[in-house]
């Protein structure tokens, strides 16, 4: 809420600056900043006349003007168009500095000599205005400074309101917040009921008394719109971001910031019969002032007459019941309507109003019959006109009623840490107008209409730590002692699994959560995505079921910012399955492309390949200590035959392997793009180390070389010999896979190394021969293979 | 020739040698089974018996130091081979060493992490919790009816009207209550969700969320340990202000500032948690009082690591990523 701080000082005035102001109602929970009405600095600009013009003898657009500024006359060269003979206007006098730095000297324009400037609003700092000099009002004194003549040096104030002190939604308000802190007392507009001068009335029924407790209204005839609302009124109007409108609009605008009590006005030749407030029915439509047209729900309080909704209560009034340039009577309607029945209505329209701002946080239950005077007198004292009789529909039981609340000095001592001296809480409490009473162990408080938000003994532990001072509260940094915690040997800290890919070489990368369906689909396109109802954008409207299409996102513009390789990776959830049976898992993924090293001396430099990234991904399983195994895959966003689904303890946890071929070719990456993703969970469960005896005893190497049909996994070779050779084999070493020369072209040769020891006794030659023996019958007989 | 002959002869040769195998053959040719020294060894038999012990002496006297010139020589010869060896070995050791990629972590999660390490240090639990949260524990648990105002300063993205992005990391303080009974002490970092773009506002973000809740905790072990927390975090004495504000789950609530460069930094919100959360989640507020207390990861990240833009940590730029390596 924004409203200028010289008309808050008629209400209080405490002998501190504007900073020192804005600090203590920052301070005392109302966030404040100052807005300077001119930012830009100038000086020495008095208002002056134009006595005399006259053209430039040299210059078709120049004309040459005496300027008086009340005690002497000044010849000033001048190229704008509205100079004319009796204009007041901003005179940059010989010696004045204008925002630009520029100091106006004495000088010759076109062969004629200047002695100061006449100047524009934009010239000045004040506004955008070009057009012309300014143009300024005709009751100004000449030789007047301009920033006193127009109030420059006058500041606004922004307040950044919390949601429950709608109490200070008003200069009221605040006032009341700035009287508390400064121990002052607050000066009230006297408000007087304006006595009826006609009889005139508008029947008023209320059928939905608990959304609307409270409604006052009253016809106000003869009233003449073409007024102009006086220059005091327009000003704070301004000065708090409201226009001038017209006398009605001005007048409910002005109370609302005054008192916080919102009003509307309908023209009461647009009603028929009577005002009915009541909800909205199913299928009811309203055009808005703002030319909207809505169709209303039945959630909706709305004010109608019997013919249909004229306005959403609390929240905007409709076109039809609009007052206008030719409203002369009109139906003035001050209301309290419940916050609840106001919660979430804007909302759901779309529409933040002034009123609902207010209605939504709450206004004073016991204002409206003062804020329909004040609105009363004011309209007539400007546009004139004749008040008829108030008519009130209240329905008490359903007015908010005055809490009544215990605050004990214990608890407010438990919860702050501090024993605040007694007769220091009772003034706080009774400046906060709490009306406190002295009880033996604390204060039995009633809180007024304003403070709604008070429900609780913590609010008013708040409320007394608030005007205390929170900086007042001494800190305390020892906390009771916490017991020791377990050290778990069977789990890995996901920040070890981090880091371990970034000494992997990789970089880590945090892409949203959210992608687009586009996306989604080239990359899943059978499973179902979770949509976003409100999106920011398309873009972003579907939660990711994978890492694999941001991380490669993030690859693709990588590539194009010059990358020669990319080794990035990902740590986060994916949301899979429907709502109901939510599957949120953290998951790790990894992408890599380009170079398989950095550029070097040592080496030819080698484009990455599928053994790349398995073996990283081998050395991030086997950091949990338990073995990893590859199977086939059928993720079609893979290679079909550079892909493998990754096992740990016999469960598929993830795949590996190059993004198909019409994957990259849509992605428009040059070059093999390989990847895979994780579920974190199998990952950081780790298996329990213990220590078994190191053998004492030699070990024996023997080689083979191996031929078998291409066909033949090398796994399976593995496994066969492990199985046949049983635990004596300590170490398998495949050390070479060879096609080509020399080799059938069906078939490969595998060169294996077989480490052999027991631990128990030396072994010989012979016992190595007879079991290697029998892994050559095994590998002959299971998978065809012959020595080489 | 005489014995001393043959030493003369023999010395000078071996220090003529220039190779080892040169020096090897001079030894052969001298103490070697048929060398000059040793013939004559074998030919003492021959010499006259009183002149054998001094004649003996003698030729053993010789054999010595022709075997000392040759061991001297032998060392000067292999000094002299290491020594061109070892000008033959030189590398430009000036050339880059062979090694893989740097890899680095995201600011974010190093700004996380460095959080974290505080936390702990002092008796905090990490825990997580899902980012996609239902209504009830991302708003009801904390004090957030329906169309409850504050749910307007929390621009949610809605997956259906009972699931949300979650938009704070207090949901995991409300399932932490659920599940443990106090002493309770936690940090729950992660990832949240608002729809907003710009300078400072990301749609995602990453908050870190602290709760403790004990017999006899109060407003001012909130206040040290917030205040504590920001000065070892900047590792500076940083001026704090703690100003109220207001929080649906925590009362008094309050927004905690720092004093930077222009003035001062708004950081984060806490408050001792609201009665109401604290028996909604089954923990009787008349014995036990406690502490919340949230903050954006991210925004830490921009003041610690002098990023402008705080979008700039979702670009993925690798240029600007590997800077943090």
């Amino acid at each position: 809420m924004k409203f200028s701080e010289k008309w808050l000082r008629t209400w209080v005035d405490p002998n501190i600056g504007t900073d020192e102001l804005c600090d203590q109602l920052t301070s005392a929970g109302l966030e404040a900043d100052v807005i300077e009405t001119v930012p830009d600095e100038f000086n020495g600009v008095v208002i002056g006349e134009i006595l005399e013009l006259h053209a430039h003898p040299n210059a078709d657009r120049l004309s040459v003007c005496t300027v008086f500024d009340g005690s002497d006359k000044f010849s000033v060269v001048c190229g704008a168009p509205n100079a004319r003979v009796g204009l007041k206007t901003a005179f940059a006098r010989v010696g004045s500095e204008l925002p630009d730095g520029l100091e106006i000297q004495p000088t010759k324009l076109r062969g004629v000599q200047s002695y100061g400037m006449l100047c524009s609003a934009k010239e000045l700092g004040i506004s955008d205005d070009h057009d012309g000099i300014m143009e300024l009002s005709n009751t100004l004194s000449l030789g007047l400074g301009l920033r006193e003549a127009m109030d420059l040096d006058e500041v606004s104030i922004d307040l950044d309101l919390t949601p429950n002190r709608g109490d200070c939604f008003s200069v009221r308000g605040v006032a009341r917040e700035v009287a508390v802190i400064n121990r002052m007392s607050t000066i009230e507009p006297v408000i007087s009921e304006v006595p009826a001068s006609t009889e005139k009335i508008f029947p008023i029924e209320v059928h939905a008394p608990s959304a609307c407790p409270r409604y006052l209204g009253r016809v106000i005839e003869g009233v003449d719109i073409s007024q102009v609302a006086p220059a005091w009124m327009v000003e704070r109007l301004e000065r708090s971001g409201l226009r001038s409108i017209d006398p009605v609009v001005d007048v409910t605008n002005y109370i609302l910031l005054e008192l916080g009590q919102p009003l509307h006005a309908f023209d009461l030749a647009s009603l028929d019969d009577r005002i009915v407030v009541r909800m909205a029915e199913e299928g009811e439509r309203l055009t808005l002032l703002d030319g909207n047209s809505i169709e209303l729900d039945e959630e909706s309080l709305v004010i109608a007459h019997g013919t249909g909704p004229l306005a959403i209560a609390g929240v905007m009034g409709g076109v039809k019941s609009g007052v206008t340039e030719t409203t002369s009577d009109v139906f003035l309607e001050c209301a309290f309507f419940s916050p609840e029945a106001i919660m979430g209505t804007g909302r759901r329209y779309g529409i933040q109003t002034d009123a609902s701002q207010r209605y939504e946080r709450g206004v004073d239950s016991e204002l409206q019959g003062a804020a329909m005077e004040r609105a009363t007198a004011l309209l007539i004292e400007i546009a004139g006109g004749n008040p008829g009789p108030v008519i009130e529909v209240v329905d008490e039981t359903s007015l908010p009623r005055a809490k009544e609340l215990t605050l004990r000095s214990a608890r407010l001592e438990h919860l702050l840490g501090e024993r605040i001296k007694d007769d220091e809480v009772f003034g706080i409490l009774e400046r906060l107008e709490f009306r406190p009473k002295e009880v033996p162990d604390g204060w039995e408080i009633t809180t007024p209409s304003h403070r709604f938000d008070i429900s609780i003994e913590e609010d008013l532990v708040e409320e007394v730590c608030r005007i205390y001072g929170y900086d007042a509260i001494p800190t305390r940094t020892t906390l009771t002692a916490s017991p020791l915690k377990p050290s778990r040997r069977d789990r890995i800290n996901p920040a070890d699994l981090r880091n371990l890919m970034v000494h992997l070489g990789y970089n880590e990368v945090i892409t949203y959560s959210f992608i687009s369906p586009e996306r989604h689909d080239l990359f899943s396109p059978d499973i179902q995505a979770l949509v976003i109802e409100n999106p920011m954008s398309k873009d972003q409207s579907v939660m990711r079921t994978s890492l694999i299409p941001g991380l490669i996102d993030a690859l693709v513009s990588n590539v194009a910012r010059q990358s020669t390789s990319i080794r990035m990776f990902e740590y986060g959830q994916c949301f899979n399955g429907e709502v109901g049976h939510l599957e949120q898992g953290f998951r790790i993924a990894a992408a890599i492309w380009g170079l398989k090293d950095p550029e070097n001396w040592t080496q030819e430099a080698k484009t990455v390949d599928f053994f790349d990234i398995k073996g990283d991904v081998e050395r991030l399983v086997e950091a949990s200590g338990r073995g990893v195994k590859f199977g086939e895959s059928a993720r079609s966003e893979f290679h079909p035959g550079q892909s493998a689904d990754i096992y740990v303890d016999d469960n598929v946890v993830g795949t590996v392997g190059r993004l198909s071929p019409q994957l990259q070719r849509k992605l428009n990456v040059a070059g093999d793009v390989f990847v895979f993703e994780c579920d974190a969970e199998p990952l950081l469960l780790k298996r329990q180390r213990r220590h078994t005896e190191v053998s004492r005893y030699p070990s024996i190497r023997r080689d083979l070389a191996l031929v078998v049909n291409q066909e033949v996994s090398s796994e399976s070779v593995e496994k066969l010999i492990r199985e046949t050779v049983g635990e004596l084999l300590v170490e398998f070493r495949l050390f070479d896979v060879y096609k080509g020369k020399g080799i059938d072209s069906i078939d490969k040769s595998l060169a294996v190394g077989l480490i052999f020891q027991d631990p128990a006794k030396t072994l010989t030659d012979s016992d190595v021969g007879a079991l290697v023996e029998k892994a050559v019958v095994a590998l002959e007989q299971e998978v065809g293979a012959r020595l080489r | 020739m005489d014995v001393d002959e043959i030493r003369a002869e023999a010395l000078a040769r071996i220090e003529a040698s220039a190779e080892v195998s040169s020096l090897e053959e001079n030894r052969v040719h001298y103490l070697g089974k048929n060398g000059l020294i040793t013939s004559l060894l074998h030919g003492l038999g021959d010499v006259d018996p009183a002149l054998r012990p001094a004649t003996g002496a003698g030729i053993n006297a010789a054999k010595s130091s022709i075997q000392e010139a040759i061991d001297k020589r032998r060392i000067e010869l292999d000094n002299e081979q290491i020594q061109s060896d070892l000008m033959s070995q030189a590398l430009d050791v000036s050339l880059p060493g062979r090694k893989g990629y740097r890899g680095s972590l995201h600011p974010v999660t190093q700004t996380l992490a460095r959080i974290e390490e505080i936390f702990v240090g002092a008796g905090y639990d990490v825990v997580d919790g899902p980012e996609i949260e239902d209504d009830y524990h991302n708003f009801e648990a904390l004090n957030m009816p329906s169309n409850h105002p504050a749910r307007a300063m929390h621009d949610t993205f809605y997956l259906t009207n009972e699931m949300v992005l979650r938009t704070h990391t207090s949901p995991v303080q409300v399932r932490v209550m659920e599940n443990q009974k106090p002493p309770i002490r936690v940090i729950c970092p992660g990832r949240v969700y608002r729809r907003d773009s710009d300078l400072t506002h990301s749609p995602m973000f990453h908050q870190v969320e602290g709760l403790v809740v004990d017999k006899g905790i109060n407003f001012g072990d909130l206040k040290g340990t917030v205040t504590e927390f920001i000065r070892r975090f900047f590792e500076q004495e940083l001026d704090v202000r703690f100003r109220p504000s207001y929080f649906p789950f925590t009362e008094p609530s309050a927004e905690v500032d720092v004093m930077g460069a222009d003035g001062w930094r708004e950081v984060m919100g806490c408050g001792m948690v609201h009665p109401n959360v604290l028996s909604m989640s089954g923990i009787d507020p008349d014995e036990y009082s406690g502490f919340a207390f949230g903050f954006g990861g991210d925004r830490l990240a921009t003041l610690f690591f002098d990023v402008q833009d705080l979008r700039m940590f979702f670009d993925n730029d690798l240029r600007f990523l590997k800077q943090f390596a």
